[in-house]
């Protein structure tokens, strides 16, 4: 028991989680004065080194934002670029992007919860020591994981900075034999993904915290397209959403936070689960069924079974689709260009994901501003963790630590991308000294000066 | 059991796309690796125990933007035997260092946070900063030359 709850929590470079990110909590007299994330990741510039470039090529560059996610910005940006330029894509074009999308779910999250959650649910350090504990439940995990790897090489060229998307189109088209060998991997690794479904549903911690929830509400629970929707029933469009997002400036962090109509929010699969559950593929609502009255949850680790809910319907679309879609060779043209602007806005893995862009007579990039999933989310995960640690004084300092990790974990936060959007005010942080400064978007927003 | 290679993997500024391509590789030599690789700092696999103490080859990702991350750099650089960098970022600086290009006026633009948080005025590939032994190249790494460099790897420590 440390001294009359009098205690600093300094963790430096939190562990299994997507890139560096550091927290920092305070107590005195048993009571938690602050719960600040630090987002160390050094700031690469993309907003500023975007600009001056082809519309055409701009997304293999935004896609190196992030490693984890780079198929989300990949996809988010050629939506704003489709919708600058006008153009409606074909229906298969639809079609591989959706299967592109449900390929990085399912090796996305599977990476998320079989390499760096399901060891803390079966008390490992780490996958290493699951192994050698339970080689089986392991080799389960990484076949999942290879399907989703294995169907975004097939669908997008490569799973990781794909190169087949592309504006107004792909660049090459998987054929119907391929189609049907690949559904049968699936069909193969569902059977696993099942299983995992049950041991995330019954190990799952309990912490609780009411917050309130967004996400795309999609008729098809995919993830392209629908509504901004929250929680609280209301929904906003895609044009306005600048309107009701508050920027906040966080100055000890190389990130900011976000507020949605004043109030900090969850973004991410379990905002999807709350609110598109009814939606999830009719196959997958069958076989998970025992899952689908714990949604809505206000418990956070809950993010972890709605990640492993979303892996089956991902693997239940792409095998509907792969199956069913005649796919035929497509002649890639390039598209004509023209000055604009336009939005983007898709669910990535760790949530809602924003893209606005303008360009100009020649298509080039004139600005460029994004809204990331775990900044949407930093103003929530502080909350959260000054909730906890108050809730746990008194366990021992080095516990309390590691439930801290174990919590910021469930949020599957990706600290690449969150240092990649609106740039910071420092001017304002200053001026608020430590204090957090909220900032409201106008929709044009960007460069001082220049709007 | 034989002797294992000690193994660290540390990223710096970039977008960790090689991390993952690492752990998609674990999906088919996941139990190979476990039985030849002791992991030393592994931050993506593990929570308890990263030291770099005793690491036979170090995986470097990423390009070096702040003065910690140089100073961090030349410390494992000392704590390591061999020096591998891995991916575009820490081979060539790139994407990572295009603020290195910039205009003045981009330049002027990020002052505040390139001040603020200790970036250097340069970003540098890895090897502007300490000795690189091998390097695997591409945006993200390509897996063949990982495949050849880690064989390299295990034949110079004698890993069976």
């Amino acid at each position: 028991m440390h001294k009359q709850g009098e205690f600093d929590i300094d963790i430096d470079h939190l562990s299994k989680i997507e890139g560096h990110a550091d927290l920092d909590v305070k107590v005195k007299d048993g009571v938690v004065q602050h719960a600040h994330l630090k987002i160390s990741e050094s700031k690469r510039f993309f907003t500023q080194g975007v600009r001056g470039k082809s519309c055409l090529n701009v997304g293999q560059l935004v896609s190196r934002i992030c490693g984890t996610c780079s198929v989300a910005h990949l996809t988010c940006c050629i939506e704003a670029v489709e919708n600058t330029l006008g153009i409606t894509p074909s229906e298969q074009t639809k079609l591989l992007r959706n299967l592109t999308m449900d390929a990085l779910m399912i090796r996305d999250h599977a990476m998320h919860l079989y390499i760096f959650c399901l060891p803390d649910i079966l008390n490992a350090d780490s996958v290493l020591e699951l192994a050698d504990r339970d080689k089986a439940v392991v080799e389960k995990a990484l076949e999942v994981k290879s399907s989703g790897n294995e169907l975004g090489k097939l669908v997008a060229g490569k799973s990781v900075h794909a190169n087949y998307p592309a504006v107004g189109g792909y660049t090459k088209i998987m054929t119907n034999e391929q189609a049907k060998e690949m559904a049968h991997t699936l069909h193969h690794a569902r059977e696993h993904a099942i299983e995992f479904v049950e041991l995330f549903r019954e190990k799952l911690p309990v912490f609780e915290r009411k917050t309130h929830f967004i996400a795309l509400k999609n008729p098809n629970y995919e993830y392209i397209g629908g509504e901004i929707c929250s929680s609280e029933g209301y929904c906003v469009s895609r044009q306005n959403f600048w309107e009701h997002l508050d920027r906040v400036v966080v100055p000890y962090s190389q990130a900011t936070g976000f507020e949605f109509e004043g109030k900090e929010y969850m973004v991410g699969s379990l905002s999807r689960m709350n609110l598109n559950k009814e939606a999830l593929h009719r196959d997958t609502k069958k076989d998970v069924g025992n899952c689908m009255s714990m949604f809505p949850s206000n418990n956070i680790y809950m993010n972890n079974l709605a990640q492993a809910v979303e892996i089956i319907n991902s693997i239940d679309h792409s095998i509907e689709k792969l199956e069913s879609w005649d796919f035929k060779p497509e002649q890639y043209k390039t598209p004509a260009v023209k000055a604009g602007n336009g939005i983007g806005v898709i669910e990535a893995p760790r949530g809602t994901l924003y893209y606005a862009l303008k360009t100009d007579d020649k298509g080039m990039i004139d600005y460029i501003n994004l809204v990331i999933p775990t900044a949407q989310n930093h103003q929530n995960i502080e909350k959260d963790v000054a909730k906890l640690v108050q809730e746990k004084m008194d366990l021992e300092k080095e516990d309390i630590s590691m439930e801290v990790e174990k919590l910021v974990r469930a949020y599957d936060p990706c600290m690449s991308c969150a240092t990649h959007f609106l740039k910071l005010k420092w001017k304002e942080a200053k001026r608020a000294s430590s204090k957090k400064a909220k900032v409201r978007n106008p929709w044009t927003f960007d460069v001082e000066g220049k709007r | 059991m034989g002797k294992k290679l000690a193994v660290s993997w540390i990223t710096f500024a970039c977008c960790e796309d090689s991390s993952i391509i690492f752990v998609e590789m674990l999906n088919q030599h996941f139990f190979e690796w476990k039985e030849k690789i002791e992991f030393r700092y592994c931050k993506m696999l593990k929570s308890k125990g990263n030291d770099f103490a005793g690491t036979d080859v170090v995986f470097v990702e990423g390009a070096i933007a702040t003065k910690q991350d140089e100073e961090k750099l030349k410390e494992v650089r000392a704590a390591s035997k061999k020096l591998v960098t891995i991916g575009s970022c820490a081979c060539t600086g790139l994407p990572s260092a295009q603020r290195n290009s910039f205009d003045d006026s981009t330049k002027r633009e990020i002052m505040l946070t390139v001040e603020r948080f200790g970036h250097l005025d340069k970003v540098h590939p890895v090897k502007d900063i300490v000795k690189v032994d091998y390097i695997v190249p591409g945006c993200p790494m390509d897996e063949k030359i990982f495949l050849d460099v880690l064989g390299k790897c295990f034949a110079e420590f004698g890993i069976q």
